[in-house]
């Protein structure tokens, strides 16, 4: 038998090969990591003179800080509790809790988040970081949207050009652009898409409905800020999920379907019975890419709103970025990284746990 | 069970015919075997009548009625993939009991049927496994428990023993015998192998290149092969072809000889000869008995390989003008290599073509 060559023979040959990757992905997502972990427990600025102090975990207790604050309304001298002009209740104004008030230690510096009303009483829960509450609530719904829609969207794309008909290609194509280009400019070209007066929306609503469509501002308004982006991200990329559902389409037997067909099973029984059994392990993998890559919006958000209008369309991932570049508060930013990570791991773990192979 | 008709049955792809005009029919009850070499057409044809792929012209009849157009679950039919083609996320019993699930048989008596096709096929105990716990028989006898609980009018087999080892191939062989005899069902069985179709056939269709070759019982085909390909075909190891001219012939006999064959007279076959034509004699292996010495025989040859395998004696023998035969003796008998031997043969057992 021939000799091993020395290069073969040594385990330092495979770490020399490993070692290009390995070294681009200590540098870039390793130690950025650690860093961030590291920054997440000091008072870190972008730039600063003074040296970092360690303190602790006061920037998530910053961050993730919630209290409840149960007002009384407001009494007038006989104790007959004042109305405002819409027969609503009044209430003392917030501020006299929240700012130096000894009688309120635990929403000290908060604002509020929302509140309801408790029989004569209001409920009002208080956040100390309010902007990073309604990124964390923003992200979730956009999570809970995107995720199942353009799963479910893409899948129903490789059904159909999984069929073996001429020209499919082409579809396969086309929908898989999208993927190609540049999330940045698919969001510049989605603003055009979106804009208040001449938007193409506007105009195509506008021509359908033969002109009774009232032109809306589709990223400037609050209401429609948010919606408007996620419709354009699961369009944007509906395709590459696309093309996994399709490969894990094209690992089923086609003798499966034959075998289904010559038992009678309708074309729904035959995706319930052999084409759904058969993508399991594709299906977690999408669900699994798809929440991880929803959960780090943020280019969209940066092109296209930046988190306007009124904190409507704030995520996580913007509202790391902003403040530790934006606002120099590396730290803070380092600990919705590291929150955010958590958030993911955990959600990620669950699903796995959820779809696990039950025998 | 049921009745089956191929009138003029054609397939093209395109512009390429793959099967061209076959006529088979086929009676209620019986056992028929496709047989033929790998790209025949055999499986084309199988699931043309299965209705997994569409007739190009031609009728097919299933019990009395053309279903030509008919959906597979509508034309009656079961079917047995070689790669078995069972659901591997299902237990077994999901598995036979699929087709029941999917035509909405209630309950009681989807498990009293599925229970009772793992009875004939004596695989009670292994109905909760999956599929992967199973081995490759085991799984071919859940594919064909799914098929017989639906009670279909025709089985339809295709190759569904060639995924098997050789010895389990045999065990699964008699099982399909004995099951076609206990349900007394019409099958359609696809094999290139003629071993499977010798036993198993009550009705052989020899396929070559999407055209009928011959059609009979085995031993019919056995003893008198319609042509020179289904002799070749038919029989293991497979028949010898010694070309011969024609020295003469009278209504009787026909009398050839060649420069390995010493002049021999043959009984007359129904066929037109002119002395001088060339022709070919078809000897079967079992048929040449070989000697040692040049003398005792008709034909010269020189061994070139002996197979001893006890019972059994098989000569690899190169005649003087450089083509070979093959010679199996039925015991064990010593032939040195490169010995020079000849070889007799029953005139009787010649086929002309
Ligand atoms: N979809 C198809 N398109 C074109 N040619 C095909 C197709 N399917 C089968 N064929 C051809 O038809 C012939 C018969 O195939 P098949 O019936 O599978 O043969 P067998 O089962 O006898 O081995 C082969 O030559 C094969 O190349
Ligand atoms: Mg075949």
């Amino acid at each position: 038998m021939k000799k091993n060559s020395i290069l073969t023979r040594h385990n330092t040959t495979g770490w020399l090969f490993a070692s290009p990757g390995f070294g681009l992905m200590l540098l870039f997502i390793v130690i950025p990591f650690i860093l961030a972990i590291a920054f997440s427990l000091t008072n870190q600025r972008l730039m600063s003179p003074n040296a970092a102090e360690f303190v602790g975990l006061e920037n998530y207790t910053n961050m993730l800080d919630v209290g409840i604050l149960v007002v009384d309304p407001e009494i007038d001298a006989s104790g007959n509790i004042l109305v405002d002009k819409n027969g609503d209740n009044k209430y003392p104004r917030l501020r006299k809790f929240t700012r130096n008030n000894p009688d309120y230690p635990n929403v000290q510096g908060m604002k509020e988040w929302f509140s309801f009303s408790w029989g004569e009483q209001k409920v009002a829960i208080m956040a100390s970081d309010l902007v990073f509450m309604k990124a964390l609530v923003n992200t979730l719904t956009f999570v809970a949207f995107v995720a199942p829609i353009q799963g479910a969207l893409a899948l129903i794309l490789a059904l159909l050009i999984n069929q073996p008909l001429r020209g499919i290609q082409i579809f396969r194509s086309i929908y898989f652009m999208p993927v190609v280009v540049s999330i940045v400019v698919v969001s510049l070209l989605w603003r055009f898409i979106y804009d208040g007066q001449n938007g193409l929306l506007n105009s195509v609503l506008n021509t359908l409905t033969f002109g009774h469509f009232k032109a809306v501002d589709w990223l400037g308004n609050q209401d429609t800020a948010l919606g408007s982006i996620m419709a354009m991200s699961i369009w944007q990329a509906v395709g590459f999920h696309m093309i996994i559902w399709l490969s894990g389409l094209q690992t089923i037997s086609p003798t499966l379907y034959e075998a289904a067909k010559i038992e009678g099973a309708s074309p729904w029984q035959t995706f319930r019975y052999v084409t759904w059994p058969g993508l399991r392990n594709t299906a977690v993998l999408v669900v699994i890419v798809i929440t991880m890559q929803a959960f780090s919006l943020f280019a969209q958000i940066d092109v296209m709103t930046s988190g306007g209008p009124l904190d409507s369309t704030q995520t996580i991932v913007y509202q790391a970025v902003e403040r530790g570049y934006g606002k120099q508060d590396i730290s803070g930013g380092s600990a919705m990284s590291v929150v955010l990570f958590l958030l993911v791991l955990s959600i990620s773990l669950l699903q796995r746990y959820l779809t696990r192979e039950k025998n | 069970m049921a009745d089956l008709q191929l009138k003029s049955i054609e397939k093209n792809y395109g512009s390429t015919r793959i099967i061209k005009g076959v006529d088979i029919d086929i009676k209620d009850g019986e056992f028929v075997v496709f047989v033929g070499p790998s790209g025949c057409g055999k499986s084309t044809l199988l699931r043309m009548i299965a209705g997994l792929e569409d007739i190009s012209g031609g009728e097919l009849t299933i019990d009395g009625k053309v279903v030509n157009d008919l959906q597979p679950k509508d034309r009656g039919i079961a079917m047995v993939f070689q790669s078995y083609a069972i659901f591997p996320h299902m237990t077994v019993r999901e598995n036979v009991g699929f087709g029941l699930t999917v035509s909405g048989v209630p309950k009681d008596e989807k498990v009293q049927r599925v229970n009772e096709a793992a009875q004939i096929l004596q695989m009670e105990h292994l109905l909760d496994r999956r599929p992967s716990q199973l081995s490759g028989g085991q799984r071919q006898r859940v594919a064909i428990g799914r098929a017989i609980v639906r009670n279909p009018k025709v089985f339809l087999f295709d190759e569904p023993l060639s995924n098997l080892d050789a010895a389990l191939r045999m065990d699964m062989r008699m099982e399909i015998s004995k099951l076609h005899k206990k349900l007394d069902a019409t099958m359609i069985y696809v094999t290139h192998d003629q071993v499977e179709a010798m036993t198993l056939a009550d009705k052989i269709v020899v396929l070559k290149d999407g055209e009928v070759q011959q059609i009979g019982s085995p031993m019919e085909l056995f003893h008198k092969p319609a042509n020179r390909f289904v002799a070749g075909f038919l029989g293991s190891p497979s028949m010898n072809f010694v070309k011969v001219k024609v020295v003469a012939h009278d209504n009787d006999s026909i009398t050839v000889s060649s420069d390995v064959i010493d002049e021999v007279v043959l009984p007359r076959h129904d066929r037109d000869v002119a002395v001088g034509d060339t022709i070919e004699l078809g000897i079967r292996p079992q048929y040449l008995e070989p000697h040692h010495g040049e003398l005792k025989g008709s034909m010269h040859g020189r061994v070139s390989l002996s197979e001893r395998l006890g019972t059994e004696t098989v000569l690899d023998i190169t005649l003087a003008d450089g083509n070979k035969v093959i010679a199996s003796i039925s015991e064990d008998k010593v032939f040195e290599v490169d010995e020079e031997i000849s070889l007799c043969f029953d005139i009787e057992k010649v086929h002309i073509f």
